[in-house]
Formats: structure tokens, C-alpha cells, sequence
């Protein structure tokens, strides 16, 4: 027996990695509640799919790479993306919707670009919006909430939809999403969409059943499920303020200069806030360290940025929500913002070093 | 027909006008001496060893701006292969094979009691880093010495080793295993 | 200015960026006095316990020192002494690992105590101001203080500073978790620190005082206040417990709001700070006169029965320390931390020994240290960034550290990291960040080391390059003038009516290139066997007229100093000294005659080019001159034999190593290429004049390397060596002995043998034919008179070498008599000797011409040469 040599400093925080990853999965709880109150078991049973494909798809690449198995599956970060995942996909979606997500969040997105700290995309983000381009029906198969329901529709209705794609009774999906008055519901998000571009104002769209007593029938409760979250999250310093609380801003911003210029075409700010994905992509999305920025005025452009994404593809874009197609625009401007927010380091005159500072290393 | 003519003049004019910038700048933009053979020179471990088959590393740095083959350095070794490979944008290559040698760094030493001063090393000497008169006895100044073997042939007598640079706490690179063990009874 | 002090004075501090709180371990030992001083049996006191250079080591193995006693003397202004302790007798000087995290070791003196603990003369000083600044900072020197804080920077240098200083800051910060050093010498010795400080106020001439302790440490600061009550511009500045408030940018952002810019010193900017404890070793110093030979050690952890807070003194081993305070830890599962938890390091092992840095020693529970944590990937989340109090950015350090792109390590200022090992800390991907920075760090430092020195190789080796053109091309300009000069004085000597020296010119142009027929016929032309001489074939007679004229040209320089008496006496003198053709003298002749060979061979050259002007006596004298070498020769001869014993064991040693690097070069596989050039030269001894003249020293080589291989007949090992010698000399030997008796028999006589291909029967036919023609062929048989032989042969190069040297300036021929003279005196056999020198007088005055097939002609030409050859030895060996 030797004395024991290492490096110091010798005493740490007695922070772990997967410690984190867990305390931001039990952070998705609220959420996820809301989404099973309002949406039924759909989004559970994707939650159940998808962490089982994740753990195998992780296990299968991480044993091809040679890497410790034990450690990198256990450290929470597959599961935790493939919850963020689930959570995202139409409750009523089949099976292999979240698997291929999964698979592809895991294998491709994830794994290919080296692992866990290496991706440059968030892989649940990549894979939904791998799903919505390649699967736009399945995709945007969205159940209104279960008050709206016109038929009653059980776990084993979810089972079966999701594994046959009808209910045990027969149902199809469109069949319960067909409001008894006929017509097919959609999220708020995409009945506003539709609305607006049929010539409707904000107020009179939003008289449509799904937009509920505030801003969105269930979506707003769910939003405030991972708001909760989040807050917990602040609480308890697993995530960084900066990215959700400029995000939100932004957005806010965004959406309040759009309704003060035109009230009839823009809907209010807190409509943004509390439907579609906002919440989840703030909290949950926007903070993934891995693939955002890293230094705080980085973070805080990075949300900004976000959030004007969200916003200008919502009102503009094809697609109803914006939060996916944003943050893996972020993703992309991630490296860059960092360049151009380096802080400044104690003792020098300059900020950061930006691109220039990079060609004079690179010259030396 | 009148359009085609205007075609090819006007195709025929702008040549002419980016010829005339390019041979503008290629006179007013000249590059003086070959910055190629500066830059290969200071990637060059300069030693002056010779190894390469160059005498010294500015030649080898020429010939090798002239098409050599970029693995002749022994003691620059793979990093400095691979630092030509980037500057010249090749594939680095394995170390030439006639040249493999570990490249620790090492510095001459000349065993006093042996030496008889003949002064073959220090004619050797590419770097002037050996002292010492006919009969006497030499040494080496080893903060000058760069390690390149060149002396260690030519002395009749074998009075002179490489030996490996000797690390001390000043020198040391924070290699933590490196640290001796001692045993605990 | 006046802004920082108003908030000063209100208690308003800034804030640095980053910074932990790691929690805290102070109470382990701050509620307990510090020990009183503890001995151990052993002192290890390393030499150099500071940043800069050691001193001298003053005292050797044995000495008996008084307590403060300087152990080492300080160099250069980096330097600082260290003392003895305590009163002891030194044990050994030796290296030991040192307090370093790298465990290597370094020069330790090992001081036992001898338990008397008495001190070496004091001069107490009741009153510091009355003393001189340069008297205060020479005390401040002497006393051996470098701050002990951590870095360890020589005191002196901080001290002796301009006089603009704004803020004098007393780090009395002390964040390290454990440590309560600094905190419990605050407590009870606040007084001498205040001293301290005053003394530091005398040199410096501070605007203000600022003593930056952490809120953590309420009593010391109620000691320090109490202390500091009556004085105005010390201000005690209490800070929030933040890591690492103690370091110095950090404490001075703290303080004052001013950044130090990176790379820079804290006294650009007027701010000094010293650490408390150094403050203490300052008043200590300057009042008591009492080196830093102790300090405070904060010994904790939770691996200790009893932390506590020690005296230790400087070279106490660690152990000592944790044996006084009874380690609870396991036997199997050791860890000693030398320094706090954040930035000490392990120690390899518990003898290191306290020095002036060490301010901790901390011993661990398992549990209690983060010992074995796996690194996992960076996920970029930040805390790192977060808490850094450089404002880095970690993680982007970390990448670019693995993957050692050292210019983006720069860019990111990797060097403004202090290694506070916050980021580390707080990573939870428990990655070594400090590790990997250090490693980046050394390794820079260690390229650009590497830089600088193959910059200063490349202007060396060009500098070099230059040189050796420039030599070059003076060399080529001063041929190309002789040349000049001696056509201008061929031309003169044509016009003018000087036959002689036309003649001497013509005579020597002739012979050394051109006609084989005349020169051989010149030389011949004295001779009685000219019918040999059909026989040889033509380019062996061409190299024969060629080293012939040589042979002429050097004999008319020798007849020169013939006729002063001066070479032959030297020759003699050495002889005497030297002919001893024992076994030992024959080795270091045949190790010596190789390189004069080629040394000759050489001189020949230039004394050819010489000849011209030189050669006046002509044609006539030559045959004259060499029968008067011969003669100076058979007496020298003579008295070989006399004067066996002396040997010279500085030859011995020389011929000893080219001997052992022979053999070596020979079991290099060179043995192959060796008897290829043998092979080459045998018959090229067909010619034997034109093998000397060229190739001199690579045949004897190898007719050497043959020699030791092959020869048996003579059969003893040191026979063997004689061999040797005879067969390098052989080549030297045969041309001389034609070129001495202008024989072209001789050549012949010398051609058969060498044909017959063994080195033993070329030596012995060599010196048989050479013997033949001077009818004297059986007085050389004898085994003794074989043996001188040999000797005499390889030793006739160095006279002929001796003779060039003397012609090169008769001053230096003066010089070489007498020291040969000198020699002699100091020789064994100085009666024999004296004959000697004055036979040859004689002899060559009067018989030069006339001797010239004497019986013993042979051994006494052989002897001469041994005599001239030492002679030159003897003289190079005196000067240099």
C-alpha cells in the first residue's frame, strides 16, 4: 500500500452528473401529470416506449463504441431524452412513432456526434422534428383535452390506439378528435393558425372550444405543470436562470409589440406563454447544457434568440408550434454566440476574444 | 449575329480587365522570398542534426518546399510531421523508417576521464555547443546542446553519451504517475 | 483614489467574479493553542524552499552549527539562505523528495539536533527605525524570509520597492477550509505581527494599510483591532468567507476595486501585499534577529486524533507532525496532503520535511476528501464558468487542453488560471480541470523553452555556417598569396643571378611533381644500387620522388638546426627520457606514432611548400644531412638501451584510450572495413613512400587492428601491442629508412615483404631490410634490441614531426630544448642523458658526412628518431 497521489483540489461539491439528470426528470413530473389529466395515458405509454428504446438503442451503440456501459447508461441522460421526447408527441401517435424517435435521438443524434457532451442538437428536439417532417399525419394527431372528448377513452383505449391505431371499441384517431358538433379539433395553436388565415380575428377564433377558459383547454395547465418544474429546477440550481428567463422575455416582448400593433391578428402574450410547448422548451429544452450556450450573456442570447424564433415562426411559419424548429436553430448559432460572449477574463482589458482572437491563436 | 459579336466582345473586355488585375496584383502583391521554406523552417525542431540527410534544418525545410517527403525529421518527430502535414496540406506519414529513434529530449555528455581532446566532436558540433582545445579535455555546454547525435560518431574514443534531459522540479510536466511509489509497510 | 479609501473607510468592499464556499474545517483546530516548538531527531532542510535559485551550500558533512546559523549563502537577488534550526551537527548532504507535488527529489542538507538548541550570536535590535532601509531589508535577506503564504517569493525583493505605494494589504485572508494557521498566530501574536506590519509601514511608506481577513475568524480579528486601536491608517478590512479570497489579485479586487492585469505585479498598480505569517517572521527578523527557522503548521484533518496547530521547525519531517497528533488512519489507506484541500498536493511519502510554504498538513479521512470520484463527459453546464475567479471559461479549457491545441489555450488565457481548483470543485463531471491545466501549462512553458532554444540553435548553427565560410575563405586568400608570393620570388630568383636558389627551386619542383626519372635519379644518383631501381616500377618511383623531396626539404631544415646543435640535443634530451622501450612505452608510441603520423604527414606538406626558399644548401647537402641524421640517430641509439625504466604514464594513459576505442570501433563491425583497406594497402605498399605520404594514418590503423588480431609469433598480449606499433609504424618506418639511406634498394628490399601479406613479417622484414643495407642486419635480431627497434621506428615520425616543429620558428626550438633540457634533469637517467646530448654535438658537427654505412647505423638512426619524437612529446606535454 502507497500513499495516495492525486491532483487537487481534494474535496468536491459531491455533485454528480447523473444526479442532475435525475433531479430534471423528476422536475417533468408536474408536467407530465397535467398532460395525463388532460390527454389521458397517451404521453405516459410514449414516456414507457421511448425510455426502453432509448436505454437499449444507448446500451447497443455505447457496447459497439467500447465505452463503460455501466455509467453512461445509468447517468439518466437517455432516459431524460427520451421523456423530453414523449412528452412532446400526440398522445394518440403509434407506437413506432416513439420509437424511431427514440432510436434516432439516441443512435443518431446523440451517440454519432460522440455522446453525451458532444452532441451539437438536442436530441429530443432533432428527433420531434425528425417525426414532424417525416410524419406529419401521425404528428399532428393531437387529441383535444379530455373534457372535450366525445367518446370515453380508457388506458386500454390508449393501448390499443396507440399499438393498432384504434380503440377497442373501433375508434380511429380522427374520430376522437371530431368535436360533436363535427368538426375536427386541433391544439389551440393550429385552430388559431387555421383561424387566422381563414380571415378570422384573434377574439373570434379563440370562441372555439379548445382554447378553453384562458388561453388554451389544457395546454395551459400543462405549461404551468413545467413552469412548476422549472421554477423547481431555479430552485434548486440545476439549471441556470439566464436561457428560460430571456426566452420568456423575448417572447413576451415579441408577442406584446405584435398585439399592441394589431390586437386582431396577434394573440395575447400569455397565450404565447402557456400553449404549445413554451414552457417545456424553457425550461427543459432551452436548458439543456450540452447543446446551448455556456458563458450567461451567451444563455441569454441563446434564449432570446429562442424566443424570437418561437414567436416569428408562429405567426409566420408553416408549422403551428416553433419551439423544436427554434431551439435547433439555437443549437446551430450555440457555438457562435459562444465565441462572441466570452466574458472577460479577471486582469485583461478586452472582452472575450471573439473570432479575431481566435485567427490571432490560430496564427501564432 | 450583332449580339453574338456584342457577346464575346464584352466577354473579351472583361478578361482582358481581370487579366490585367491579376497581373496588377501578382506585381503589386509579390511575395518576397518563400514564406513556405520560413514556415516549414520554423517547424523545424532545429537541431541540425542532419538525421533528414539536409545539412541542417533550413535545407531540409527547402527540400521539403520542393517536394521531399515530409517524414525525414527524427527528432521533431510525429508532432512535427504532422504540423508539415497541415502546413502543406498532405496526409502526414508515418516517421521514415531509416530515421525511428525515440525523441526524448537528450543532451550530449562527454566523459571527462575518456576524452582525449581530439576535437573531431566539436568540428562535428552543429550548434558550436562544444568546448575544449586540441588535448584538452572538452565538454559540452548542455543548455546550448540540441541533442542531434552528431557528435557521438566521430569521437574515436566513445567518450560521448546521450542522456536523456534529467527532470526536475522545475521541469516536471505534473505527470502524477510518474510520481514514485513508496511502499507502505 | 480618495473614492477606494471613503469606501474603505465605510467598509464597502468589492467583489471578485466566482468563488465557492466549500464548507468549512477550521474548527478542528481553531479552538486549541498553537504547540510549542517540537524537535525531531532529523532536520531535512531542502536547499531551496522558495521561487528562484538556491544558494551556495556553506557547510560540509560533519560541521557542528549553532541555531540560525546560515546553511547556504545567497547568489544572486532570487536567492534567499536558509538556517539551521536548531544547533546540530550536519549529518549528510544529500538529495531527498522535497515539499513538491511532483515527489522528485531535491538537495537536502540533514541537520541532527544535538538537543542543546543554542543559538548562534544575536544582535537585538531594540529599536528598527533608528536602523538604515538598506540595514532593515539586509536583515529582512539574511533571515532567509520568502512569503509564506504559498507562492514563497522572495520577501527582500518585495520590500526593497519604489516608494509610491498606495495600499500595503496584509493577507490575513486565509480561506483554505482547513487552515487556521495564519488565524491562531493572529491570536497570539498580534503584537509581533503589528511589529511586522510597522516595519513594512517604515519601508514602504503606504498610504494605507489594509489587513483583508475573512469573517470567519472573529477573534483574530478582535486581537488585530485591539492591536491596531491606536493606529489610523491600518485598516482592518473584514471580507465575506468566499474561496479563494486569500489569493493576491483576488484579495486586492476585493479590497481596493483594482484588477491586476494579467501578467503583472500587484506594485505596478502601488498595492504590495505580504501574508501575516511573513509579517511575523519580518518583525522576528529585524527585532529578535531570528531567521525563519519555524513556522506555524496547521496539522488537521479528520484523520487526526488531535488537530491542532504546531511550531514546526523548518525540516521537521511531516511525520513527526502527524505521529504528535496521532493518525487515526487505517494502515492500508494513506493520504497526507501537504498544503489545504483545494490547492495542496499529496505527498509520496511522510518524511518530506516542512519548509517555509507549508502552512498545512492535512491527513484525511476516507470519507471525508473526494478521493476516488471517476471523471465523467463534460456536459457543458457552466458552474465551472460560474465560479472561476479569473472569469475563464473551464470547460472550453478542458477541450482545448485535451486536445492540446495550445494556441487556443492561450487565447482562452489559460495563464491567468490560479489554480484555485473552484472549477474542479464544483464540476459534476468530477473532472480533474486543475490537472489538465497544469499539464497545459507545463507543456507550454516547456515549448516555448523549446522555441526559444531552437531559435537560438538555428542563429547558432548559422552563426556557425558563417564562421566556417569566413575561415574558408581566408584560407583561400592566404594560399592564394603564397603562391603568389613565391611565383613573385621564383620570378625574382629567376631574373636575378641567385644560381643557388634556382637551382634549390627548380630542384624541388622537380622532385616533388614532376620527373619521377630525375628525382629518383637525384637521389640515386649518391647511391651505389642503382640497378634496383630499374626494377621498381615507375609510379612507385614517382611516389618515392615525391616523398623524397618532402624527405629533402626536411632534412635541409634539419641540417639547419644541425648546425645550431639544438635539435639533436633535444632529440637526445627525450631520448633519454623516453626510449625506455619497455612494454608499457612501446604501446603509447604505437598510440602515439598514429597520430603524429598524420600529423607529419601534414607538416611535410607545408614544409614541402616551404622548400624552395628554404633549400639553399641544395642538392649537394642532402645526402649529407641524412647521414648526419643517421649518425645523430646510431648515437642516440647507443644510449636507448641505457635508460630502460622510465615510463610515462601520461602516455600510457592517452595510447590506453585510443587503444580502448580501437578495439571498440573494432567490435563495431568495422573490423570488416578495416581488413578491406588492409587488403587495399598491401598492395598500395608497393609503393610504399606514396602509402605514407597518403593514406599514413589509415594504413597504421589498421595494420594495428590486424596486428592484435592475427599476430601470435611474438605471442605474449604485450607482444601483441608491440605488434601493433610495429606494423603503424611500419608504413612510417619503411619510408624513412629508404628515404634516410637514399636507397632505392631499400624500396625494393621493402616491396617483398610487404608482399608476402602478415604484419608481423612486413615489421620484421622491414626492419630486417632496412638492417640489411646498412650491413648491421644482425644486431637487430635480439628480442630487446627488436622491441627498441619497434619503438624507434613508430617514434621516427614524431622527430621528423619534432624537426618541422623546430623549423616553424627557432625561437620555439629554444623553448623546446629547454624544456626538453628541463625534462631531462627531471628524468631517471640524467647522467646517461647528458652524454647524449653531448654526443650528437659532436657527432653531427663533425661526421655528417662522413658516416654513412656504419654496422650500427641502422639502431642508431632508429634511436635518433625515438629521441626527437619524445623530445616534441615532452614538449607539448609542458606546454600545455
Amino acid at each position: 500500500m502507497a500513499f495516495w497521489i492525486a491532483s487537487s483540489p481534494h474535496n468536491h461539491i459531491q455533485k454528480e452528473t447523473s444526479a442532475l439528470m435525475r433531479l430534471v426528470i423528476f422536475a417533468t413530473i408536474p408536467g407530465i401529470l397535467a398532460q395525463w389529466y388532460f390527454f389521458g395515458w397517451g404521453n405516459i405509454i410514449h414516456i414507457g416506449l421511448a425510455t426502453a428504446t432509448a436505454l437499449l438503442c444507448e446500451f447497443f451503440v455505447l457496447s459497439l463504441r467500447k465505452k463503460p456501459i455501466k455509467a453512461e447508461l445509468l447517468d439518466g441522460s437517455a432516459i431524460l431524452t427520451a421523456i423530453l421526447l414523449a412528452i412532446c408527441l400526440p398522445a394518440v401517435a403509434p407506437w413506432w412513432i416513439s420509437v424511431l424517435g427514440a432510436m434516432f435521438a439516441i443512435a443518431v443524434v446523440k451517440q454519432l456526434y460522440g455522446g453525451l457532451g458532444h452532441n451539437p442538437f438536442n436530441p429530443a428536439m432533432a428527433a420531434y422534428v425528425m417525426l414532424l417532417i417525416s410524419f406529419p399525419v401521425e404528428m399532428t394527431t393531437w387529441l383535444p383535452p379530455r373534457e372535450l372528448w366525445p367518446v370515453e377513452y380508457t388506458f386500454m383505449d390508449t393501448v390499443w390506439m396507440i399499438f393498432t391505431e384504434s380503440t377497442q371499441l373501433g375508434y380511429s384517431a380522427e374520430q376522437l378528435r371530431t368535436h360533436i358538433d363535427g368538426y375536427t379539433m386541433a391544439t389551440p395553436l393550429d385552430t388559431l393558425k387555421t383561424g387566422l388565415t381563414t380571415g378570422l380575428s384573434v377574439s373570434e377564433v379563440t370562441t372555439s372550444p379548445v382554447f378553453g377558459d384562458y388561453f388554451a383547454s389544457g395546454w395551459e395547465w400543462v405549461n404551468a405543470g413545467f413552469l412548476l418544474g422549472g421554477i423547481i429546477l431555479l430552485a434548486k440550481k440545476a439549471i441556470h436562470w439566464a436561457a428560460p428567463v430571456s426566452f420568456l422575455a423575448m417572447l413576451w416582448l415579441c408577442s406584446l409589440i405584435g398585439y399592441m400593433v394589431s390586437p386582431d391578428l396577434n394573440p395575447s402574450t400569455l397565450f404565447y406563454w402557456f400553449s404549445g410547448a413554451t414552457m417545456l422548451g424553457a425550461f427543459f429544452i432551452l436548458t439543456d447544457p450540452v447543446s446551448g450556450a455556456t458563458s450567461f450573456k451567451g444563455r441569454l442570447v441563446f434564449g432570446a434568440l429562442a424566443g424570437l424564433l418561437v414567436y416569428l415562426i408562429r405567426n409566420f411559419g408553416g408549422y403551428p408550434d416553433a419551439v423544436a424548429f427554434a431551439v435547433l436553430l439555437c443549437n446551430m448559432a450555440a457555438p457562435l454566440i459562444d465565441v462572441y460572449t466570452r466574458p472577460r477574463t479577471f486582469g485583461h482589458q478586452t472582452h472575450g476574444l471573439g473570432v479575431a482572437g481566435n485567427k490571432q491563436g490560430a496564427k501564432k | 449575329m450583332t449580339s453574338l459579336l456584342l457577346a464575346l466582345l464584352v466577354l473579351g473586355v472583361i478578361a482582358a480587365l481581370f487579366g490585367a488585375l491579376l497581373g496588377f496584383a501578382s506585381v503589386k502583391f509579390k511575395v518576397e522570398g518563400d514564406p513556405l521554406v520560413e514556415q516549414l523552417d520554423a517547424l523545424l525542431p532545429q537541431t541540425q542534426c542532419g538525421q533528414c540527410g539536409y545539412p541542417g534544418c533550413k535545407p531540409y525545410a527547402e527540400a521539403v518546399a520542393n517536394g521531399e517527403s515530409i517524414n525525414k525529421c527524427a527528432p521533431g518527430g510525429e508532432d512535427t510531421i504532422k504540423k508539415i502535414a497541415d502546413l502543406m496540406g498532405v496526409e502526414p506519414e508515418p516517421l521514415d523508417g531509416a530515421h525511428e529513434q525515440d525523441n526524448t529530449p537528450k543532451v550530449a555528455f562527454i566523459i571527462e576521464e575518456d576524452c582525449i581532446g581530439c576535437t573531431k566532436c566539436i568540428q562535428a558540433c552543429p550548434v558550436d555547443a562544444i568546448i575544449g582545445a586540441a588535448k584538452q579535455m572538452h565538454t559540452i555546454i548542455s543548455d546550448e546542446c540540441t541533442g542531434c547525435d552528431l557528435c557521438v560518431a566521430p569521437c574515436p574514443v566513445d567518450c560521448i553519451e546521450m542522456r536523456p534531459i534529467a527532470q526536475t522540479t522545475k521541469n516536471w510536466q505534473w505527470d502524477l504517475n510518474s510520481i514514485p511509489v513508496v511502499e507502505l509497510d | 483614489m480618495q473614492s477606494i479609501i471613503n469606501r474603505i473607510e465605510n467598509n464597502q468592499f468589492w467583489k471578485f467574479h466566482g468563488g465557492i464556499h466549500p464548507p468549512e474545517q477550521k474548527f478542528l483546530t481553531n479552538s486549541k493553542p498553537i504547540k510549542p516548538l517540537h524537535l525531531p531527531e532529523l532536520l531535512i532542510i531542502p536547499v531551496q524552499q522558495h521561487i528562484g535559485v538556491p544558494g551556495d551550500i556553506l557547510v560540509n558533512i560533519g560541521d557542528t552549527v549553532l541555531k540560525g546559523q546560515s546553511l547556504t549563502a545567497p547568489t544572486s537577488p532570487m536567492a534567499v539562505p536558509v538556517h539551521a534550526p536548531t544547533s546540530g551537527t550536519i549529518e549528510k548532504i544529500a538529495l531527498h523528495v522535497t515539499a513538491h507535488p511532483s515527489g522528485l527529489s531535491e538537495l537536502c542538507i540533514f541537520l541532527k539536533p544535538d538537543g542543546q538548541d543554542k543559538w548562534r550570536p544575536r544582535e537585538l535590535c531594540e529599536d528598527y527605525k533608528t536602523l538604515d532601509r538598506s540595514d532593515i531589508i539586509r536583515k529582512i535577506t539574511d533571515a532567509g524570509i520568502s512569503g509564506m503564504g504559498g507562492a514563497g517569493f522572495p520577501t527582500h525583493i518585495k520590500v526593497d520597492s519604489k516608494p509610491n505605494i498606495d495600499f500595503l494589504i496584509i493577507n490575513a485572508a486565509e480561506c483554505e477550509p482547513y487552515i487556521t494557521a495564519d488565524d491562531l498566530l493572529m491570536r497570539e501574536h498580534s503584537a509581533t505581527i503589528l511589529d511586522g506590519i510597522n516595519i513594512l509601514r517604515h519601508l514602504l511608506i503606504p498610504r494605507l494599510v489594509l489587513i483583508g481577513i475573512e469573517d470567519n475568524k472573529p477573534e483574530a480579528i478582535e486581537a488585530l483591532k485591539k492591536a491596531t486601536a491606536d493606529i489610523n491608517d491600518i485598516h482592518i478590512c473584514v471580507v465575506p468567507t468566499k474561496y479563494p479570497m486569500g489569493g493576491e489579485k483576488q484579495l486586492i479586487k476585493a479590497l481596493t476595486g483594482k484588477e491586476i492585469a494579467s501578467g503583472g505585479l500587484p506594485i505596478q498598480q502601488g498595492i504590495i501585499m505580504q501574508n501575516v505569517a511573513t509579517c511575523y517572521a519580518i518583525a522576528d527578523a529585524v527585532i529578535n534577529d531570528k531567521p525563519l527557522i519555524e513556522r506555524v503548521v496547521t496539522v488537521s484533518g479528520q484523520g487526526l486524533e488531535k488537530p491542532q496547530n504546531i511550531w514546526a521547525a523548518l525540516g521537521t519531517p511531516v511525520r513527526d507532525l502527524v505521529s504528535l497528533c496521532h493518525s487515526t488512519q487505517p494502515a492500508d489507506k494513506k493520504a497526507i496532503i501537504m498544503g489545504g484541500p483545494m490547492m495542496g498536493f499529496t505527498l509520496p511519502i511522510d518524511t518530506v520535511p516542512v519548509v517555509k510554504t507549508t502552512n498545512c498538513v492535512l491527513v484525511p479521512s476516507e470519507k471525508e476528501l473526494n478521493l476516488h470520484n471517476t471523471e465523467v463527459e463534460c456536459i457543458r453546464c457552466g458552474q465551472c464558468a460560474e465560479v472561476c475567479p479569473s472569469n475563464l471559461l473551464p470547460q472550453e479549457l478542458q477541450w482545448s487542453a485535451k486536445a492540446k491545441d495550445h494556441d487556443k489555450l492561450k487565447a482562452l488565457n489559460l495563464f491567468d488560471c490560479i489554480d484555485c481548483g473552484a472549477c474542479a470543485y464544483v464540476c459534476p463531471s468530477h473532472i480533474p480541470l486543475v490537472q489538465y491545466y497544469r499539464i497545459a501549462k507545463a507543456e507550454i512553458r516547456q515549448q516555448e523553452l523549446q522555441d526559444i532554444k531552437a531559435e537560438k540553435a538555428k542563429a547558432r548553427f548559422e552563426a556557425r555556417k558563417a564562421r566556417l565560410e569566413r575561415e574558408r575563405k581566408a584560407r583561400e586568400e592566404k594560399q592564394r598569396k603564397a603562391s603568389e608570393a613565391r611565383r613573385a620570388a621564383m620570378n625574382n630568383s629567376q631574373e636575378g643571378t641567385n644560381a643557388k636558389s634556382a637551382v634549390a627551386a627548380a630542384l624541388a619542383r622537380v622532385k616533388a611533381k614532376k620527373a619521377q626519372d630525375t628525382g629518383v635519379s637525384a637521389e640515386t644518383s649518391t647511391e651505389a644500387t642503382t640497378e634496383v631501381k630499374t626494377e621498381t616500377l615507375s609510379p612507385v618511383q614517382a611516389a618515392i620522388a615525391r616523398a623524397k623531396a618532402k624527405k629533402a626539404a626536411q632534412a635541409a631544415q634539419s641540417t639547419e638546426l644541425n648546425g645550431d646543435n639544438k635539435a639533436p640535443e633535444t632529440g637526445a634530451n627525450a631520448g633519454a627520457d623516453a626510449t625506455p622501450s619497455d612494454d608499457k612505452q612501446s604501446k603509447v608510441a604505437a598510440a602515439v606514432a598514429r597520430a603524429k603520423a598524420k600529423k607529419a604527414a601534414k607538416a611535410k606538406q607545408e614544409a614541402a611548400s616551404q622548400t624552395p626558399e628554404e633549400n639553399v644548401p641544395a642538392e649537394q647537402t642532402l645526402a649529407g644531412q641524412s647521414s648526419a641524421e643517421q649518425e645523430k640517430a646510431e648515437e642516440q641509439m647507443n644510449t636507448a638501451p641505457k635508460e630502460k625504466p622510465a615510463a610515462d604514464s601520461k602516455q600510457a594513459k592517452v595510447a590506453a584510450a585510443v587503444a580502448k576505442a580501437k578495439a571498440r570501433k573494432q567490435a563495431k563491425a568495422k573490423a570488416e572495413q578495416a581488413e578491406s583497406i588492409t587488403e587495399g594497402s598491401a598492395p598500395s605498399q608497393d609503393e610504399p613512400e606514396k602509402t605514407d605520404v597518403t593514406s599514413a594514418e589509415v594504413t597504421a590503423k589498421t595494420d594495428a587492428a590486424e596486428a592484435i588480431e592475427t599476430t601470435e609469433a611474438p605471442a605474449n598480449d604485450k607482444k601483441a601491442k608491440i605488434a601493433a606499433a610495429i606494423a603503424k609504424a611500419k608504413a612510417k618506418k619503411a619510408k624513412q629508412s629508404s628515404n634516410d639511406l637514399d636507397e632505392s634498394t631499400d624500396d625494393s628490399t621493402i616491396e617483398n615483404p610487404l608482399k608476402e601479406g602478415t604484419v608481423e613479417s612486413k615489421a620484421n622484414s622491414t626492419t630486417d631490410s632496412s638492417a640489411e643495407d646498412s650491413d648491421t642486419a644482425s644486431e637487430v635480431k635480439p628480442a630487446n634490441d627488436k622491441k627498441a627497434k619497434v619503438a624507434a621506428a613508430i617514434a621516427k615520425a614524431k622527430a621528423k614531426k619534432a624537426v618541422q616543429a623546430s623549423n616553424a620558428g627557432s625561437s620555439e626550438v629554444d623553448d623546446t630544448m629547454e624544456k626538453a633540457d628541463a625534462k631531462s634533469v627531471n628524468s631517471e637517467a640524467d647522467v646517461a642523458e647528458t652524454e647524449v646530448n653531448a654526443e650528437p654535438l659532436n657527432g653531427n658537427d663533425q661526421s655528417a658526412p662522413a658516416v654513412s654505412s656504419i654496422s650500427q647505423q641502422k639502431k642508431a638512426r632508429i634511436a635518433a628518431a625515438v629521441a626527437k619524437a619524445k623530445a616534441k612529446k615532452q614538449q607539448q606535454a609542458e606546454s600545455n
